[in-house]
């Protein structure tokens, strides 16, 4: 078994490096969709300003871009990396999804990525087009088959767990495919990387015309981010409201903690806007509570009841109880060098994760005591306060968001986009999307705690066996190196912000010199 | 479910895992040689553009083949996704690093005209090229030797030695050979897409890598044959059987890994085309067909790949430390039903990224000169 230093840090490595390169993913999904529809307007009017919009905020895509690639890499390999066990016990099942999407989605958006900054002379405009769209298809494709991924992360479904290789097998990809968790998460995770390309695009919008400068292009392009931003900030709520029915059904702890509600309470369940939960005493003081709003939001019904935390520790426990008898089962059906398991050892050899939570108890879990079983029940409860916390600022930036793209719509609809107090604020509201973004990561997957897959694998068990001093190099190494790209990033970004769209150049001699590269 | 039985999808996916890699040599590999060569070749910022600008529309989609070869180990050999990667750690972390720097390199060097700027990311994009080849030959390298590992009963893997004993003198070696291939093949693309100067500096070079690359292939060969014991798979192999790579007992015996060209002559004719290959390169580059000299660089760069590929079958990665452990083409797979699926994914889409890869590829066909640079400052990286 790694050590608890080797999980710890593997983990910090990891929610770094994820969170990091969630930083770019985002404006990569809305800025390719919105770099699209622009350049849409152009081929369809072919009003030269909007093919100026189009490279303008192509080069700054540019600069994001090449940022979401590199962090991207590391994302493909630190499963391998880090979490050698966790590839070994379910690669079989969430290696494909991600195969997958190389296949399908990265190679488009990274093969076309070149035509789109190097082919604007050598393609018809109709063409160029179809290249920008193949863009923004590969990289929201892309998103697709990774949340396909993380989605069985949080409900491991289409699977088993086969004695003779020590490790979970396929048994449907339909089902993991089309996981009810996935479909909800996708629309979400998608429309939220909208809404950050929205606000990017609005913001600094707002700051040429608060300074006078490039009015033609930033009225456009504000109008554009207005529209599309506030139809993505409403699905973000709408589909957000969808992923917490989802987690409601197929995730209880996640949401039981995120509303820290210790107990069950009687049908429909109350929504806690505000309070102090406190996991040791395991209340919530001081709580404002809203009745039936959650029962509303998680169960889509009046009367199904939503189970509190110590219900799910009191089920957790009965689940390691018949996980310790499949892993029983799993020791003699290993001696037997059996392929098959017979269909009475399902059951409890399918609650075997939760028997492993043990593990960190003790090695010989077949011995644990009542006490140990207890411990690691209570060990299912993720961190309530934070989850809490993060849950209710992404949902308020949520309905901000609504609020000020309605408002955005409304001044470009009667053409008053040059109010100043909505300039100001659309240009501070910048970082606030990659905020609650951050945020809904935080909720997914710190809220999934303390397992890696949901049920089935302990995070601590998924860790590579790593020499601490190595797992320290590298912690530091990434940490180093991200923040130093992180300052090249935003400072080049600054730049090109200042630097604004360049005068339009006069087309004829620029088509007459690559006339000459014999093209 | 498909009609095809699990030894022929594990024959299968070898073989697509050994199409990936040679994807990714063949095309990033010309990326990571152009990196390499930089410095030597450019001698002035126009030159310097003149080589990024070569690579630059197509270099991100070269790329791909590598993400795409880490996942589908991942799908079709987890097992050698996590031992390889987890035990290769800090070398692995070394590779990232470098590839995490190379496109920011090449993206961020143009946007700034400061001379200081543009001289930090030339040492980049210099290091992004140079790190990952030689890397990536060592690891190859160390494959022959085996890896120092083992399995315990739940299927955990443990490791024995760090960084420094993947550099032993076979495996700097095998590093070696990967930077002359790649310094090769990046010198043949500088040659078909610049022009002047670069060119003909590159064309030099090509012809000289490709000549040292013979030599060296050549002392790989009779290393491999004399001094590095390969590892053979004792008994009868179940190709059918559940993937657990503790069921199998292995052994290891001098000559070994060169027993399979002894079994099927025919099988020397890969080896063989890398010598045809880089023969053709150095008679080539010194002449005016250009893009003949390229292909004839992409054979060389594939049939090393495979030679690489064909010498260890059907081991994917032995271990040193406990034979048994070795990880083979018949015990380190997913599923027979992933594999499956996997295998219906990858007809369907890999001849379409091949069909769009080549039609990017024409359309930006034609040598990248400095009156174009000159002309685009501030368009082009």
């Amino acid at each position: 078994m790694p050590s608890i230093d080797v999980v710890d840090l593997s983990r910090l490595q990891f929610a770094l490096t994820a969170l990091y390169h969630f930083l770019f993913v985002p404006l990569t999904l809305g800025l390719s969709l919105l770099l699209a529809i622009m350049e849409s307007v152009f081929v369809m009017t072919g009003r030269p300003v909007w093919r100026e919009m189009v490279k303008f905020w192509g080069t700054l895509f540019g600069i994001n871009v090449a940022m979401g690639v590199a962090t991207g890499i590391t994302m493909e390999f630190q499963f391998g990396t880090n979490w050698a066990y966790y590839s070994h016990y379910v690669g079989d099942i969430f290696g494909a999804p991600l195969a997958i999407e190389g296949l399908m989605a990265f190679f488009l958006e990274a093969t076309f990525i070149g035509l789109f900054f190097f082919g604007w002379d050598r393609l018809s405009s109709l063409g160029h087009l179809i290249v920008t769209w193949l863009v923004a298809i590969g990289s929201n494709l892309s998103a697709l088959w990774i949340l396909i991924a993380n989605a069985w992360m949080q409900h491991p479904v289409g699977a088993h767990f086969d004695p003779a290789t020590m490790r979970m097998e396929l048994s449907s990809f339909y089902k993991v495919v089309f996981n009810p968790v996935a479909q909800a998460k996708i629309v979400h995770t998608v429309s939220a990387g909208y809404v950050v390309g929205s606000m990017f695009v609005m913001s600094i919008s707002a700051l040429y015309l608060l300074r006078g400068r490039h009015r033609e292009l930033a009225k456009r392009s504000l109008t554009v981010a207005a529209s599309f931003g506030l139809a993505s900030a409403l699905s973000v709520v709408v589909l957000g409201d969808e992923s917490g029915y989802m987690a409601g059904l197929n995730q209880q702890m996640k949401i039981a903690a995120i509303e820290a509600m210790w107990q069950t309470e009687k049908p429909p369940a109350s929504f806690t806007v505000f309070g102090l939960p406190d996991a040791k005493t395991e209340t919530t003081h001081f709580a404002i509570r809203v009745p039936w709003v959650l029962g509303l939001i998680a169960t889509r019904s009046l009367d199904t009841p939503i189970p509190g935390i110590k219900q799910l520790v009191a089920a957790a426990e009965q689940h390691i109880k018949s996980g310790l008898v499949g892993y029983g089962d799993l020791v003699k059906l290993r001696a037997a060098h059996a392929t098959t398991v017979p269909p009475d050892m399902r059951g409890p050899l399918g609650d075997l994760g939760y028997a492993l939570l043990l593990k960190r108890i003790r090695p010989d879990i077949e011995h644990a005591t009542p006490a140990q079983i207890d411990a690691a029940a209570l060990s299912t409860v993720p961190d309530v306060p934070v989850l809490f916390w993060a849950f209710r600022v992404m949902v308020g930036f949520g309905f901000y968001f609504i609020l000020l793209f309605a408002i955005a719509f409304y001044l470009a609809s009667r053409r008053m986009l040059d109010q100043r107090w909505f300039l100001r604020l659309a240009l501070w509201s910048l970082p606030l999307p990659w905020l609650a973004a951050e945020l809904g990561w935080i909720v997914a997957e710190y809220g999934r705690q303390p397992w890696i897959i949901d049920g089935v694998l302990p995070t601590f068990l998924g860790a590579s066996t790593e020499p601490v001093a190595d797992l320290w190099f590298s912690l530091f190494g990434f940490v180093l190196f991200y923040s130093t790209l992180a300052v090249v990033d935003v400072y080049l970004m600054v730049k090109y912000v200042r630097l604004g769209p360049p005068p339009e150049a006069p087309g004829a001699p620029l088509r007459a010199a690559l006339a000459a590269d014999g093209n | 479910m498909l009609p095809i039985d699990y030894a022929t999808l594990r024959l299968l996916w070898w073989a697509f895992l050994g199409i990936l890699l040679i994807g990714f040599a063949v095309t990033d590999g010309f990326d990571l040689g152009a990196a390499i060569l930089a410095p030597f070749v450019a001698r002035n910022d126009t030159e310097r553009r003149i080589v990024l600008n070569a690579i630059g529309p197509v270099w991100e989609g070269n790329q791909v083949w590598f993400i795409l070869g880490g996942g589908a180990a991942f799908a079709a050999w987890p097992p050698l996704y996590a031992v390889s990667f987890s035990g290769f750690y800090l070398a692995m972390f070394l590779v990232l690093a470098a590839l995490i720097l190379r496109p920011v390199a090449i993206a961020f060097r143009g946007k700034l005209e400061a001379a200081g700027w543009r001289r930090a990311w030339d040492w980049a994009f210099f290091v992004s090229g140079l790190v990952p080849a030689l890397i990536f030959g060592v690891a190859f390298g160390n494959l022959f030797l085996g890896v120092p590992f083992r399995f315990d009963d739940t299927l955990r893997v443990s490791y024995e030695g760090g960084l420094f004993g993947l550099l032993n003198p076979w495996a700097l070696l095998c590093g070696v050979v990967s930077v002359a291939m790649l310094t090769m093949h990046g010198a043949s693309w500088l040659a078909l897409k610049s022009d002047d100067a670069v060119a003909q500096r590159s064309r030099s070079v090509a012809r000289w890598a490709a000549i040292v690359l013979i030599v060296l292939f050549t002392v790989a060969g009779l290393w491999l044959a004399y001094a590095v014991p390969g590892y053979v798979i004792h008994g009868a192999v179940n190709t059918d059987a559940p993937s657990n790579p503790l069921n199998k007992t292995v052994v290891r015996e001098a000559g070994a890994w060169l027993r399979h060209y002894g079994n099927h002559p025919w099988l020397a004719a890969v080896p063989g085309l890398t010598y045809l290959g880089a023969a053709a390169v150095a008679i080539l580059a010194r002449g005016k067909e250009k893009l003949a000299a390229f292909l004839a660089s992409a054979v060389a760069v594939a049939a090393i790949v495979a030679t690489a590929g064909i010498s260890l079958f059907p081991f994917l990665l032995p271990s040193s430390l406990d034979p048994n452990s070795s990880l083979t083409v018949w015990d380190a797979s997913s599923s027979q039903a992933t594999l499956g699926i996997m295998l219906v994914a990858t007809l369907i889409f890999l001849p379409i990224i091949i069909a769009y890869t080549g039609f990017v590829f024409r359309v930006m066909r034609g040598p990248v000169t400095g009156a174009a640079i000159e002309q685009r400052r501030h368009e082009l990286y």
